[in-house]
This record gives C-alpha cells, structure tokens and sequence, in this order.
C-alpha cells in the first residue's frame, strides 16, 4: 500500500514542526469539547421546549379584570362577564380560572391516598373551572365524567376547604394510584392538605401545572369552583384565526361594561410560552452561534496554518513532482498529514468532552452525555479538518515541477 | 525605539493583510463572548449595597413539618409566617428590623385625567428604608410609631409620583390605594438594585416597587398574598385571620447588625424566641434558625443563574482556542521572517531588540482585537437583551470596570499568545539562516 509508506515522512516532517501540529491538535480537541457539549445542552433544550402544555396554544389569551371601589360586586360582574365574552361570535369558550398553564404562577397542594400528615404526598397543581373548563381548556374527559353545573360552588376570599370532587390528568392519577390502571382512579377518594378527602369523578387526557420547571409538571387537578375576587383571569378559547381580533375586541367590550375595574395582561398564550422558555430558547441560540463560531475559527486555524506548510514546502513541493509525484500524491500528503493532527487532537477531545461533562454535571447537576454524542463529534471534527486542508492541499499540488530548478 | 517597532508591526500587519485579519478576528470574537458572559455574571453577582452587605441579616426560622424539611437537605423555610414574622417586630431586639410582604393594588388618582393602574406594592415597617439606604426625593419615610398605629402613610417611587401627582413633591397629599387613602410622607428618587435583594422569592432581578406602606395594613386591608405563598399545613379555620394565623409562610425579614456581638445576640435571642414557641406546640423540628448576610443569601438563593455561568466557562474554553489558533498563525507568520531576523542578528541587532519588535507587533494585534471585541461584546450584550427581553436590561450595559478588563484580557492575551513564537523567531541562529539565502 503507496498510502501506509507515505506514514513515515509525513510523521517524520510533524515532528520537525511539534509546535504546529500540537497547536491545530489543541485546538481540535478544545473545539470538539465545547461543540460536543453544546450540542448535547441544545438537544436536551429543544426537548423541554417540544413538550405539549395539552391546551389550545394557538387559539387561546387571558385577560385580568381587576375591580375597585367599594361597590364594586365580584359575582355579579364574573358571571356578566362570561356571559358577555362566552356569547360573542367566534369565541369557542371562556372560563374565569385562577392559574394559567406554563406561565409560571399557580396554586399546589398536596394529595395523599390516605388520612394523615405522615403519609406519601404528590404535588400536584390547581386549577379552579366551571363546567366550561374541558371546552375552554381542550381538554379531553378520558373516563369518568365532566362537571355539571351543580357541581360548582363559589370559592370564597381566603375559604381554605374544597369542592367534594374534582378530576385529575391522567399522569397525575397513575402517579397517586401507581397499581392500578388509570381508568379505575374513577370513584376513588383522594387527601387533599393531609385530610380533606376529595372524589376523583373524572379523568383528562393531558394538562401541564403553570411552572415549566417543576419535576411534576403534568400534575394537575381541575376543581369545580368559581372565585369570589376582585381581580380575577378570564380564559378564551376563539375559533382558528379569530384570536387576534377578539383580544383588541373583548379588551374594549369588558371595559366599557363596567367602568369601575382595569382590564389589564391581555396576552395570547403563545406569548406565554415563549417567555416561559425564553431562557431555553436563548441558550440554544447562544451555544449555536458559539458553536458555528468555534468551528470557523478552527477551520481558518487549519487553513491557515497548512498554507503556511505548503508555502514553506514549495520547493520540496516542486522537487516532489519533478521526481514522479502525481497531483494526487501531494494532496494525500497534506490530507494525510491532517488526519493525523486531527486524530491525535479528536482522541484527546474524547477525554476532554468526557471530563467537561462530569464538570458540568457535577456544578451544575446537569444529565450524563448519551454516548452517541462522541462518536458523532468525532466525525463532524474529522470530516472539517478534511475539508479545511482541502483547499491549500489543492494549492499544493497545482505547484509546477519547475520550480524545483529555480533558486538552488 | 517603540514608535519604530510601532511602524514595522504596522507594515508587517499590512504585508499580510489576511493572516493578520484573521488572527484580530479570533481575539475579537474570543474578548466579545467572554466580555459578554462575565459582564451578564459580573452584574448578577454584583453587592447590591457594598456599605453595609456585611451588616443586613435574612431571617430564617425553621417552622416547618415534623416529617419533611421546607427544602432539602434540610433547609429551613425562605420565608417566615405571619405569627413568626409580627412577634420578632414586636420584639425589637435587632438595632433595625423590618419584616416585609408584596401585594399589589389598584392606584385611583384623584385627577380624573390620570386613569386608575395597577401598582405593585411593597408592606414594610418604618426601618426599612434607612436599613436599605432607599433614596428619597421628597419628605422621608414613616416612624416605627405609625407602624404601630396602624396609621396610612405611604412612600411612592418617583415614577408613581410622576405618574399621580405630575412629579411635584406631594408630601401630604392623599392618595387611593386599594380603595383606601392614605398619606404620602416621602417620594423616592430613582431606586434600581441589581440584583433586588431584599426580596428575591419572586425573581431577583424585579424592580422595586410603586408604592410602599405600613406592614400591618396586610391585616387591616385584607390585602391579597404576593410572591410564593407556602403551607405545610392547612390554616385552621375560615377567613383572612385564620389564613394569617396559620403555619403558611409569605413573609420576608430583616435586621441590621452592625457588630457581631450583636449578631451573636440576635441568634441568641432567636433560639429563645423558637423555644418559646415549641412550648406553644409549634415549631416541631429541632433548632435551624439561620441569619444569612446579603452576600450569603444571594449564594443560597442562587441568584447567578447556572445558564449564565456555563456559558461563561464555554466563552472562557472559546478565548482559549482563539488564542491557540493566534500562537499557530503567528508561528507560521513569524517563521516566513527568519531571514529578516537572522540579518538584523547579523548585523548586531540584540536577542531582546527582536523580541520586542515581535512582541510589539502581536500587542498591536491585540489591541486592534480587543478594540473590535469590545465593540462585539456591545453587541453580544444587545443580542443577549432582546434574546432574554426586559426583565434583564439591568444587567447588560458595559462599564468602565469591564471596558478595562476586556482590554486588558485582550492585550494580555494576545502577547502571552506572542511569546512562544516572538521567541522562536529571535533564538535562530544568523549563521545557518543566511547561508541558505
């Protein structure tokens, strides 16, 4: 094999220039260490953010009413005004609810399946609706039964018992009921603040609690109440397309039907999401740009130092061809040449991608690299060594055999 | 000598326009990620009030479940009940003490031009503002006594008094708050805290409040909880009293202790206070009462977010391959002058003349890098703004401290990257260099 021979000058040639070589190498396994990483932190992101809150994102906003003055009466004013708002064209439901999905402020409690302050607890959050909820909300009733309106009662200023039933999402019944199927939880009866019992009468498909962060995330229980407050949330869902108009539209309806309160927080729930992940979101573009940066720079790095190598080789270059060398040899040399700095660095970056990692777990409790990451850097760093020694490779080889006989 | 130097980096710079380019680049790009990142870091560390963040105590009681700690492992409650939190006030053991809670109210200007709006509100006791060092701009804060007495007397921020009362000093004015009037005594000039610590359970980097008023109008008002409200048990019984009176936690405190005797003191007094209380039938787990100082707490609470510093040791790791790549690119640059060097040597240029020349041409290099960073580091601190929105804007301007640092990292930098290859280049022999010419 011409290719194996060609080892022992190309390693022979490295050695007189160690510096050069341990530099590119350095700086491949650096990069591969950052890129690596970075990738890793990116995917991880990107699947938080592709989680599903199991609500009408698109179609949805909420509004705050915040009520003043000393005759200003609650009850009346909630119920007009979900009148109002459930009857205006191309609202598909709205409800009065007390904590929005994925925006980050709710209520939680505690749920036990037994009686008593010392009994394993689950978290779960709150959420307060009327019989419109599942509609308002697109959820769907998996089993048992939806709230009917004489399930609901008024929930009054800092009243701390509970509805006698509730539902509950289908991950939060198979987390208080982990042995049976989930369709049984119906009927149950479940703990709430230690020892008010609550009957699960329904169970729905899929809703997230209000805080993206929190490890119980689809915990939540839907409660059959209303709540007597001065500032109170309304939740729309509008027909596809009609969001936009009925925000600006209910804003002005719900402020002129009655003069004593403001009308303020009038946000679609995309916006919300996008704020809620707005710290995810922007890593992902910060480490894409760094990364994209890195590998620039270390493939400029590369560039520039195998020009200045076949600059200073012109001549051996030129010696090179006039003695028999094809074209093809001398790009091998230098292609070659490469896959031997950039193993050396890529092997390192193993290690080093390896150690980052513990680092980052370790200061940061961040997740272990899933082991595909390495294998899969270890060719996106080879395949840009390859490609940045290309060029002046080919510049190389486009020396004339002539040159050989000048100046010596 | 060195304005001579100055001009052969120069032509040497031009000579090599590409080379040079990108190796000003790499140095730009590595200052501009690490000036950003540290400044992003530098801010959200930064002492809120150097001049006494040793003296300003948070309060902790642990009044938590028998069977779980608040926070693992072992970590006594962020916050204090209402019970716990109105005794220690009546105590007044510490030399300055202020328990505190957020609510939020509507504001109804008398003027009928002004419309009624939503004001975040801040309930605090009379020392909260000498303890803070809050500045005013009209009038002053409230006394202890009027805490006592229940009175209404507000403090507004300045953008609430420019708001309401067109920004003239409306000390004595009255002024609706939640459907209550109450008596402004002092207007506060521009307040910014970064981060805002005296209260960091709702995000540390809010801003402070509109409208400031006596802590004891949460009771007399029926004021609705801000921030994160906690219970380990239910409250017994129905209504805003029994609320108050339960174990739930949604109150801040904190005193001023000037010596440490007095701190000793204070936790002294603080153990006395729980065994009190034990004997009242509360507070079920043994002794965990913490006094954290400013710098503390901010540690505790984590108020550096880790997204903030992973991406600064990345930027770090980013600057150290920028200046890898400048050593191999000045090696190769440098390598292409042995004949220059090996002349100057010649005709009796000293080893050290050429490693300043070298040296000097790398620092201009350096400069010129660091010059493009910080201007890169301006825009990795807008791209940061509009990537994070608002809530940050606090923690991305450039100050003079960071306008110094990047140039010197920078500099720094680019001649530790010079060294290596500037002394590579003055160690050839003249000799074997000229014979091959």
């Amino acid at each position: 094999m011409k290719t194996n021979l060609e080892f022992g000058p190309i390693c022979r040639a490295l050695l007189r220039n160690k510096v050069g070589a341990v530099l590119i190498a350095l700086q491949i396994a650096l990069t591969m260490t950052i890129v690596v990483n970075a990738i890793f932190i990116i995917v991880e992101r990107q699947a938080l953010m592709q989680r599903e809150s199991g609500i009408d994102e698109a179609n949805s906003f909420y509004l705050t009413s915040t009520g003043f003055g000393n005759d200003f009466e609650p009850k009346r004013v909630i119920e007009q005004d979900l009148d109002v708002i459930r009857n205006t064209p191309g609202v598909i439901d709205a409800i009065q609810i007390n904590a929005i999905p994925i925006s980050g402020g709710g209520w939680s409690m505690s749920l036990t399946t037994e009686p008593g302050d010392d009994q394993e607890d689950v978290s779960t959050a709150n959420y307060f609706v009327d019989a419109h909820g599942i509609n308002a909300l697109d959820l769907e009733v998996i089993a048992g039964r939806n709230f009917t309106a004489t399930d609901i009662r008024w929930r009054e200023r800092n009243q701390p018992d509970w509805p006698d039933n509730a539902m509950i999402t289908k991950a939060l019944a198979e987390k208080l009921f982990p042995d049976i199927p989930w369709q049984s939880v119906v009927g149950k009866t479940v703990y709430i603040g230690d020892d008010e019992p609550v009957i699960v009468t329904g169970i729905v498909d899929k809703l997230q609690a209000p805080w993206i962060g929190w490890s119980e995330l689809e915990n939540a229980m839907l409660s059959p109440e209303k709540m007597v407050s001065e500032s109170t949330r309304y939740f729309i869902r509008t027909e596809p397309g009609e969001r936009d108009r009925l925000m600006a539209e209910l804003e002005d309806t719900l402020a002129n039907a009655y003069g004593n309160r403001l009308i303020r927080n009038v946000t679609t729930v995309t916006e919300t999401r996008e704020r809620s992940y707005r710290q995810h979101s922007a890593m992902i573009k910060i480490l894409s740009t760094v990364m994209v940066l890195l590998t620039l720079i270390t493939a400029m790095g590369i560039i520039g130092l195998t020009s200045f190598n076949v600059n200073r080789r012109r001549k051996q270059i030129g010696t090179r061809r006039a003695l028999g060398a094809s074209k093809q040899a001398i790009v091998r040399y230098f292609m070659l040449e490469n896959v031997i700095i950039s193993t050396t660095g890529i092997l390192l970056g193993v290690a080093m991608t390896i150690g980052l990692n513990m680092l980052l777990i370790e200061w940061f409790a961040m997740t272990a690299l899933d082991w595909y990451y390495i294998p899969a850097g270890m060719v996106v760093l080879f395949v840009v060594g390859q490609l940045a020694v290309l060029g002046p490779a080919l510049k190389a080889a486009a020396t004339p055999p002539a040159i050989a006989t000048r100046t010596v | 000598m060195f304005y001579y130097y100055l001009k052969l980096a120069s032509k040497s710079i031009k000579r090599t326009p590409w080379l040079s380019g990108l190796m000003m680049l790499a140095i730009a790009l590595g200052i501009g990620a690490c000036m950003t990142t540290i400044t992003v870091n530098y801010l959200m560390s930064a002492n809120p009030i150097p001049e006494k963040s040793d003296q300003l105590y948070y309060v902790q009681l642990d009044s938590w479940s028998p069977h779980f700690a608040a926070r693992e492992p072992n970590e006594p409650p962020d916050q204090l009940t209402w019970t716990d939190a109105t005794n220690l006030m009546q105590a007044q053991q510490a030399f300055r003490q202020s328990a505190m809670a957020s609510s939020g109210g509507v504001v109804q200007p008398d003027n009928p031009d002004v419309k009624p709006f939503m004001a975040s509100l801040r309930l605090n006791f009379a020392d909260f503002f000498p303890m803070f060092n809050a500045p005013f701009l009209y009038g002053s804060g409230w006394q202890y006594s009027d805490d006592t007495a229940r009175k209404q007397v507000a403090v507004i921020s300045k953008e609430t008094n420019d708001r309401v009362f067109g920004g003239e000093n409306s000390v004595g004015k009255s002024i609706t708050i939640a459907g209550e009037m109450f008596t402004v005594v002092g207007v506060l000039d521009e307040w910014v805290l970064v981060p805002r610590f005296y209260d960091v359970t709702t995000g540390a980097f809010s801003e402070t409040e509109d409208v400031f008023i006596p802590f004891y109008m949460k009771q007399v008002m029926q004021l609705s909880n801000g921030g994160n409200t906690n219970c380990w048990k239910s409250p017994e019984g129905e209504g805003f009293e029994a609320f108050l009176m339960s174990e739930c936690i949604n109150y801040q405190m904190w005193v001023e202790l000037p010596t440490d005797a007095e701190r000793d003191a204070y936790m002294t007094f603080l153990n006395a206070y729980v065994d009190e209380q034990k004997a009242l039938g509360r507070f079920p787990r043994p002794h965990n009462n913490r006094l954290s100082d400013v710098m503390t707490w901010m540690e505790t609470e984590e108020v550096v977010a880790d997204d903030a510093q992973i991406m600064m040791y990345m930027a770090f790791l980013f600057l150290f391959v920028c200046i890898l790549n400048t050593v191999g690119l000045l090696l190769s640059k440098f390598a292409t002058r042995n004949g220059d060097v090996a002349l100057r040597r010649a005709i009796g240029a000293t080893k050290g003349a050429i490693f300043a020349q070298y040296i000097t041409e790398t620092a201009l290099i350096g400069l010129i890098g660091g010059v493009l960073g910080l201007a890169l580091a301006s825009l990795g601190l807008q791209a940061i703004e509009s990537l994070y929105g608002d809530f940050i804007s606090e923690l991305v301007h450039l100050d003079a401290t960071m306008v110094v640092l990047s140039f010197g990292i920078a500099i720094t930098a680019s001649v530790l990257a010079g060294c290596y290859p500037a002394w590579r280049v003055c160690s050839i022999p003249p000799a074997s260099q000229l014979k091959t010419q």
